[in-house]
């Protein structure tokens, strides 16, 4: 079985797992599933950009930009599924990843990683001032169904759940497929050896383009989910706190699978909300100790645990 | 014969250093050709003006008859002009096979913006296979790059210049960094891998030993000019070429 098969085969499985359990689960469950899987989704699109070897404290931009473009779509444009304003949020970011990239696919390291962050805090400040858009409020997103499924009916309330079940895992396995392309191969190299790519005939700036594109879009599907999960959009989605997450996430995880980014998206969000309830005024400090156990004991991400045990098994 | 390569009144300055200096150099295809000159000679600054590294201050270059001057160097790639380099520039993270796959792999999905290539109906699978065969890095196939031998490193170097099938290949020092003892069997093995080609070569050398044995023709540089150009056996014999490059006392030094 070739690794893309035995990729989808797990994917599917996590489908059916996350299918299985939804009944069983309370609402509050549920809803910490959706946003773990939104954001999943943009740190698996850090996946991508840290594999062509950078790393991005902007991607509450394209996290925004989807969520907002949702909203837009449902308030003012009278899209109703939440399926098509998913795709709308998605597309509005690769959008916007496709143009900012002319400028940032210029730019690596420290001065590429600024400059992310410069772009979001620019989006933030305009949503803040931007009355139309609601300001510091932002406004609230309600969809009337999700795939033609009215969500205001008993199985409605697995609409957005099977959703953003379904968009990750599509996501997952696009982005599995892509990472197997000689195409997608080509984004180590550029973190290799970019005098040696563009001695190969192909372009470098082309390659770290293309990759912002896609983690853009990621960002953008991520970020639209959770404007429909949480029913309402707000600047903070843009703010470099959220960029912050996605990193956290995407450090927690590790960059040896795509599913990694869920999972460590899953133990993020399960960590804060019992951290929260437990130690309201200290959650912070819960969080940045596990941050610090994970770097210290697992340099390679939650993930690399399962693949010593592998190691070891064989 | 005709001119594969051509270059007129090439020139370069840096600030007030002058890297080359009017050089006019053309290359005739099938044929080895071997480039010596000392340290800051200007060779390097040679192969990165003529691949497109570098933009040439004054002069021109083409290629088969056509204007290649400041094309970027991929470009220039795909029309058929490789290179290797001094140090090898390799995939470090990525195995041997990963490396030679990665140049047939964009050679593979670009198919049309390339004039030639080893593909033919193959898969870059397959031709990766044959190549690590036919440079003899097959022990080597799974180990990352880092790990290598330099020799074996500057190998790799060379197979991965040669994915794209190129139509010249310019060899920066390809035996620098390589024991003295190695060095005629790798360049055995490289030029026996690359002339089944008919590739044209120009290779950058310090050994005169190995210019001697392997090229039909040399260029000498002296301080970013040509000093001679010619059948080996003349340049290396010339009086100027013996003092300024071969480093010999002066012109009543012993033929060697």
């Amino acid at each position: 079985m070739n690794g893309f098969r035995r990729t989808g085969l797990g994917l599917a499985i996590a489908l059916g797992g996350l299918a299985a359990a939804a009944p069983f689960l309370p609402q509050w469950a549920l809803f910490l599933v959706v946003i773990s899987l939104a954001k999943g989704l943009a740190a698996l699109g850090l996946l991508l950009l840290m594999r062509t070897g950078l790393v991005s404290f902007g991607q509450g931009l394209y996290f925004a930009t989807g969520a907002y473009a949702a909203g837009v779509a449902a308030n003012s444009l009278g899209v109703g599924d939440a399926a098509l304003m998913v795709l709308g949020g998605g597309a509005a970011a690769a959008l916007v990843a496709a143009l900012l990239g002319l400028l940032l696919a210029r730019y690596r390291a420290i001065f590429f990683a600024m400059l992310s962050l410069a772009f979001s805090m620019i989006l933030y400040g305009i949503l803040v001032k931007s009355p139309a858009l609601g300001s510091t409020d932002g406004f609230n997103v309600s969809p009337k169904t999700a795939l033609g499924v009215s969500l205001s009916t008993g199985p409605g309330r697995y609409g957005i759940y099977s959703l953003a079940a379904l968009g990750a895992f599509a996501c997952a396995l696009a982005v599995d497929r892509y990472l197997r392309s000689y195409l997608g191969r080509l984004a180590p190299a550029v973190r290799d050896n970019e005098l040696r790519v563009e001695y190969m005939g192909a372009s470098v700036r082309n390659v770290v383009h293309l990759n912002l594109i896609i983690a853009g879009a990621l960002a953008g599907v991520g970020g639209a989910i959770t404007a429909l999960a949480v029913g309402h959009v707000d600047p903070e989605m843009a703010y470099w706190t959220t960029s912050g997450e996605f990193v956290f996430v995407a450090i927690l995880s590790g960059t040896s699978s795509v599913a990694a980014p869920f999972a460590g998206a899953l133990v993020l969000e399960a960590l804060r909300s019992f951290a929260y309830e437990h130690a309201p005024n200290s959650w912070q400090l819960v969080m940045g100790a596990a941050m610090l156990a994970v770097i210290l004991f697992l340099p390679d991400g939650l993930w690399s645990v399962f693949r010593r045990r592998r190691r070891t098994a064989t | 014969m005709s001119a594969i390569l051509e270059a007129a009144g090439l020139t370069k300055t840096f600030g007030a250093v002058t890297a080359a200096a009017n050089i006019s150099v053309s290359i005739e295809e099938d044929t080895v050709v071997g480039l010596i000159g000392g340290n800051g000679a200007g060779k390097t600054t040679f192969l990165n003006l003529v691949t497109g590294y570098l933009k040439p201050t004054a002069g021109t270059v083409r290629f088969s008859g056509r204007d290649i001057t400041g094309m970027a160097p991929r470009r220039i790639t795909r029309l058929g002009i490789c290179r290797s380099f001094q140090i090898p520039q390799v995939f470090d993270s990525l195995t041997t096979f990963e490396n030679l796959l990665m140049g047939l792999g964009i050679v593979f999905m670009g198919r049309s913006a390339f004039v030639g290539s080893h593909l033919g109906d193959a898969s870059p699978e397959e031709v990766a296979e044959e190549m690590l065969e036919r440079f003899r890095l097959e022990e080597y196939r799974d180990e990352p790059a880092s790990v290598l031998p330099e020799g074996v490193r500057k190998l790799l170097d060379i197979a991965m210049a040669m994915a794209v099938k190129p139509r010249i290949l310019l060899l920066d020092e390809p035996t620098s960094g390589v024991s003295a003892d190695e060095k005629f069997a790798l360049m055995d093995l490289v030029l026996g891998a690359i002339r089944a080609d008919k590739v044209t070569v120009l290779f950058v050398e310090h050994d005169m030993d190995i210019v001697r044995r392997y090229t039909q023709r040399i260029l000498a540089f002296y301080d970013g000019k040509v000093i001679a150009d010619g059948d080996s056996a003349s340049v290396l014999a010339d009086a100027e070429v013996r003092r300024l490059v071969v480093g010999e006392g002066g012109p009543e030094g012993a033929p060697c």
